[in-house]
């Protein structure tokens, strides 16, 4: 069954005709042709498709595009954070690039969600930018090629 | 996928009522379990009813000394939120150990209560399943069962209930506040999720249409509360087994205690038995190991996850012995 | 500029991949594309009977189905895996049986689930076993190496030795799992094909594609400039790219985008077999080794053979007079086994490598003085001199940078915060390979700039930058002068991205072609002056193949037996490092993908259905961020003129040979517990 949405992604306004079964991130690839965020899996068991959905990191394969119009999406081509980028590429924290575009989001997510002061599975106190808490917070991100030295790296370094 | 109409409910009552009156219809919250069971075909409903517009994304301190909790409200909010982390660090760490950050973000109080079993024959509509397919039978018992139950199954069933939070729950005694077509209900949380007997296909009480709406906690029996949860992975992996433990501990004895184990059967366990053992006993090694043993007792493994049983013992004795031995109560 | 090599580049394809618009196969921009969606038997042997449709059919926006009724012929049916819906034969569980195009991915998968199959179907067999009694013994193992070895008498050996070890080590199977599916979109406009794919060679697989649909290979184009990681799994040609060729052929003028699911990937682009080692030592009370055995049973698929070279890395490891190898196949009711990430080296360097640690115990010798006591003079193998073999150096070198002299040898001695902590070493190796073959052509252009082109890929490895740096080194220029094009068939042939042979191969064309550009051309050419050159033949004088060794501390918890692996560090001598930026992670990521190996993979067939049950990635665990802790990779300089014009040994593989065996060794060391089966999970400590 169609529906019509309205999304804001990556600060452009867009009105697409959805299927109610289509997901955020099919309408992002299939009919919008945004396709920084990656499907890997399709099921949230991989993070590739991470995208911060109204400030927060979500996994759009699981979010219907119907039930979020009027939301705002950024993905990782629009993402306002060059420093990550740039620790990124310094810390080689990538390889076959599909998870990255994800992990950025992640990332970006994963550090206002710190600097909010939100506990991790391994906080003991207060959290810090460690590289246990890193490891910890970015665990959905799944990365085949084994980035994660880099990636976490990477995080920790943009983070200061 | 099969097609489905989408509405928004417009408010509670609204939503049950349209809920109960279609056999088809689902509610959506978070999203997380039902769109990867649409996917999978697992869950074919033919009406979607989002109800992450109702007004139950808070939490708000009970006259009691409690919280409630709303139905809407995200995991890693609740996770997060100061009282929680005070006063149940058991919840705080249960919410923390399940999914992924993402995921928590998405996921809802209600509907983590309601995810169903991660048993990889109920999500693949190619092999029986009596859970998916009632009386198609069962093809774990004597298939891949490492993940599956060692308390409570059933020659039906021995899926194992994948909530982290849930476990958290019924260690705090926690009950659920439903609306249904006949009004609210109060359902302690212990008594919302079933054994599998010979109806598996129901993992929960809860009538067609009935909606949870709020989570309440009471004052906790004391702020000394652990979860402890084993898993393949040291991250984003469900449970092989998990231990919610709240112990009140006094002039060096164990006055009164409330424990529940995860990934050990259909439902979050609560673990009379070793309470009982524990109650007014002096800690120590000996004591936990005995009420791991009391409570265990009655496990009956399947081929090829008696590992559980040593697993449940292990990690339920070093919960025991970190809540034990830190700090101050 | 000369010295270009050796240079910590930052990857070129960086900002593109970091802003998520470098286009992998699915996201090319192609015209109202149609959708497809597969179906697969769900029985593991036997026949297809009958197709209702009707379901699918009533469906809107349903623009095809294809099945063994309807589906064009193909030419060459001789690849068995390819030759998609040609009869009614049901080979493996999840076997395509149909396919449906749709005009949108729901609809496509909606229909493919509203198809209803029937079979006939027939007993079928899932299960290895050692002694199943229909073994047999193929004529080759992958790539063409004999399927035995044998020198001396190496059951006298075995005999007569002061000390052995007989044990038997096994692998599970595993599945590659990159995280981009694999994906093709194939376009038939006119009388030609163009293949958006994700694919480790874009040549090979043209030459697949044209050969199976009786094609001239100037008639079909495929474009794969991005991939999502392949690990061999995209390394040759997987039965979705046929499918999707079909479709296309079908809806003449159509785009055709067929993605499939990560549940599909379990049963169709290939997987690692499992195996069963059974290894043999004979050593005198030093450790010195008599005799070396490595019996393999491994698994292949009745529509393909494939036989992965299991034993094949410890006919060249260690000195030892009597010696054997031999490799046995079980024919099952399977998916076809193909390459995945250092096949042969990989599996069948865990149990030598474990044996050995086993050996060290038993002769009480510290494992590195073991493996140093046993270093031969020239290839046990071949009896050639090895171009260069460094394998001490790492073993020395990663001993002195993990602390390993403070190691006491005792196992479960160290209990710290409730958890045992052992550590374990093992070795590395993998071949030195360079295929013939590619082509690469250099062209000055007007604005100052050269144009390198050979159609290479870059599935993460670093094709990218490193092939630019090679130009810019020979070409003696700066790197920003070079611009390179890979991924096209458009382009210069190359051969596939596999072997760890890339820059070998690929790299040793361009360099070739820089020296002719520059003797044609001199050092001031005009626009358009252009140059080709090829990948030399491989020596055959030497044995060639790098080296490493890798050092593991894991800890086990004593309560719940949960397995950490607290550090990882490897020192490899692998050549000649064109980018110590990108090679430190093909390093680390191959570790990563060990340590994965290690404690978490694992398919688990049910053979009752055939088919494997954890086929997604919450069941089926790859290491995440959280699993990998402290990990450090170290190269020493090697200087190996012998292995081709860039001395270059190939990084790709080798990180991932032993790391295994180093856990399961450093998890022995902490607990007592020797694991012989992979995976190393928490219920062998309870």
């Amino acid at each position: 069954m169609e529906a019509t949405i309205t999304i804001t992604v990556d600060g452009r306004q867009r009105t697409v005709a959805v299927d109610t079964r289509t997901t955020l991130l099919d309408a992002l690839r299939d009919r919008l042709a945004v396709t920084a965020p990656k499907k890997g899996c399709d099921h949230g068991q991989c993070g590739s498709c991470t995208v911060l959905l109204d400030g927060r990191r979500v996994l759009s394969c699981l979010a219907l595009a119907v039930a979020h119009d009027g939301a705002e999406v950024v993905t990782a081509a629009g993402l306002d954070n060059d420093r990550l980028r740039e620790t990124f590429l310094d810390n080689d924290a990538f390889q076959c690039g599909y998870c990255t575009p994800g992990q950025l989001c992640s990332a970006a997510g994963m550090l206002d969600e710190l600097k909010a002061g939100w506990p991790s599975a391994v906080t003991d106190g207060e959290p810090t930018l460690s590289a246990s808490e890193i490891r910890e917070r970015m665990a959905g991100n799944l990365c085949r090629c084994g980035a994660y030295v880099g990636i976490v790296a990477a995080i920790q370094e943009a983070g200061r | 996928m099969i097609p489905f109409d989408y509405r928004r409910a417009e408010n509670p009552a609204g939503a049950v009522a349209t809920v109960a009156g279609a056999p088809g219809a689902v509610y959506l919250a978070g999203g997380t379990n039902l769109v990867d069971h649409l996917k999978l075909d697992v869950a074919r409903p033919d009406l979607v009813v989002d109800v992450t517009g109702l007004p139950f994304d808070r939490v708000e301190p009970r006259a009691d000394g409690g919280l409630r909790v709303g139905a809407t409200v995200r995991n890693s909010d609740l996770a997060a939120h100061p009282v929680v982390r005070e006063r149940y660090p058991v919840l705080s760490q249960a919410l923390l150990a399940g999914a992924s950050g993402q995921l928590r973000n998405m996921a809802t109080t209600g509907g983590n209560l309601l995810q169903r079993t991660r048993c990889p024959y109920f999500q693949d509509v190619t092999t029986a399943c009596n859970k998916r397919d009632p009386g198609s039978g069962c093809s774990a018992i004597e298939g891949y069962h490492r993940y599956h139950a060692i308390l409570g199954a059933s020659p039906d069933c021995v899926a194992v209930h994948p909530s982290d939070m849930a476990v958290a729950l019924v260690a705090l005694d926690a009950t659920v506040r439903v609306l249904g077509r006949h009004g609210e209900r109060d359902i302690p949380v212990d008594a919302l999720h079933r054994l599998p007997g010979d109806r598996p296909d129901r993992d929960t009480i809860l009538e067609h249409g009935d909606l949870i709406t709020a989570v309440d906690l009471p004052a906790p029996l004391s702020v000394r509360s652990a979860y402890r949860k084993v898993r393949e992975r040291s991250s984003f992996a469900f449970a092989l087994v998990s231990v919610a433990a709240v112990a009140d501990l006094r002039d060096g004895r164990v006055q009164d205690c409330r424990i529940a184990l995860g990934g050990v059967a259909h439902k979050p366990w609560r673990a009379h038995a070793a309470e009982d053992v524990l109650r007014a006993g002096e800690p120590s090694e000996q004591l936990f190991t005995r009420a791991a043993d009391a409570e265990l007792a009655g496990a009956k493994p399947l081929p090829d996850n008696g590992f559980k049983v040593a697993m449940a013992r292990g990690a339920l004795v070093a919960t025991l012995r970190g809540l034990t031995t830190e700090g101050t109560a | 500029m000369t010295g270009m090599i050796g240079t910590a580049l930052p990857r070129r394809d960086g900002p593109a991949k970091l802003h998520g618009t470098a286009p992998y196969a699915y996201e090319h921009d192609v015209e109202h594309p149609a959708y497809a969606h597969l179906v697969q038997a769900t029985i593991a042997r036997g026949r297809v009977t009958g197709f209702d449709l009707s379901a699918a059919n009533a469906l809107d926006d349903v623009l095809a189905i294809l099945t063994h009724e309807n589906a064009p012929r193909l030419e060459d049916t001789g690849n068995a895996e390819l030759a998609v819906l040609q009869d009614d034969a049901v080979a493996f569980r999840g076997q395509v049986v149909a396919v449906v195009v749709a005009e949108t991915p729901e609809t496509a998968r909606q229909a493919a689930n509203a198809i209803q199959v029937t079979y006939d179907s027939e007993p079928h067999e899932t299960r290895l076993r050692a002694d199943d009694a229909g073994l047999y013994t193929p004529e080759k193992v992958n790539p063409a190496l004999p399927t035995e070895s044998s020198q001396g008498d190496v059951e006298s050996a075995l005999a007569s030795a002061d000390v052995t070890v007989d044990e038997v080590y096994t692998t599970p199977m595993e599945h590659n799992n990159p995280m981009e599916p694999h994906t093709t979109v194939a376009h038939w406009d006119g009388d030609r094909l163009t293949l958006y794919d994700s694919t480790q060679g874009v040549h090979p697989l043209r030459s697949a594609v044209a050969s199976l649909f009786g094609l001239d290979e100037d008639r079909v184009r495929v474009v794969a400039p991005y991939v999502g990681g392949g690990f061999g799994s995209k390394g040759q040609p997987h039965a979705p790219v046929a499918l999707a060729v079909l479709c296309a052929r079908h809806l003449t003028g159509r785009p055709v985008k067929l993605a499939i699911t990560r549940q599909q990937m379990f049963s169709l682009v290939g997987y690692r077999t499992p195996t069963i080692q059974r290894i043999r030592l004979a050593a005198d009370h030093t450790g010195a080794l008599t005799g070396i055995a490595v019996d393999v049973v491994e698994q292949t698929a009745r529509v393909k053979e494939f036989a992965e070279q299991t034993a094949t890395p410890s006919r060249s490891m260690y000195a030892a007079p009597h010696r054997r190898t031999g490799h046995r196949l079980a024919e099952l009711d399977v998916p076809v086994p193909s390459w995945m990430r250092a096949p042969g080296e990989c599996p069948g360097m865990f149990g030598p490598e474990v044996a050995m640690d086993e050996l060290a115990q038993r002769c009480e010798v510290d494992p590195i003085a073991l493996r140093i006591r046993n270093e031969p003079e020239l290839d046990p193998d071949s009896g050639k001199p090895f171009s260069s073999r460094n394998l001490i150096g790492c073993l020395e070198d990663g001993a002195r940078r993990f602390g390993w002299d403070a190691r006491d040898p005792r196992p479960r001695t160290r209990l710290e915060d409730g958890w045992w902590i052992g550590t374990g070493v093992a070795s590395s190796t993998y071949p030195v390979h360079m295929s013939p073959g590619s082509v690469a052509e250099i062209r000055y252009t007007a604005d100052g700039r050269y144009e390198v082109a050979i159609g290479a890929a870059d599935l993460g490895t670093g094709t990218w930058t490193v092939l630019a740096q090679v130009a810019a080194d020979r070409l003696d220029v700066p790197v920003d002068r070079v611009e390179l094009r890979i991924g096209d068939t458009d382009l210069p042939n190359a051969t596939v991205a596999g072997g760890s042979s890339g820059v070998a191969s690929w790299g040793s064309a361009i360099a070739d072609a820089a020296g002719a550009f520059r003797d044609k051309f001199g050092t001031d050419p005009a626009a358009g002056d252009e140059a080709s050159g090829r990948t030399p033949d491989l020596s055959e004088t030497f044995a060639m193949r790098a080296f490493g060794a890798q050092f593991a501390e894991v800890a086990v918890h004593a309560d719940t037996g949960e397995v950490e692996v607290r550090r990882l560090l490897g020192v490899f001598a692998a050549g000649r490092i064109v980018n110590p930026r990108t090679a430190r992670s093909q390093f680390l990521g191959g570790m990563t993908m060990g340590l994965s190996m290690a404690l978490h993979e694992q398919s688990v067939m049910d053979h009752r259905y055939g088919h494997v049950v954890n086929h997604d990635l919450a069941e089926y665990h790859i290491a995440t961020c959280a699993d990998v802790r402290s990990l450090e990779a170290h190269w020493l300089d090697e200087t190996d003129e012998h292995v081709n014009p860039l001395g270059t040994k190939g990084i790709g593989e080798i990180g991932i040979v032993g790391t295994a065996a180093a856990v399961a060794n450093a998890a022995w060391h902490a607990t007592g517990v020797r694991v012989r089966d992979l995976p190393i999970t928490p219920d062998r400590f309870l």
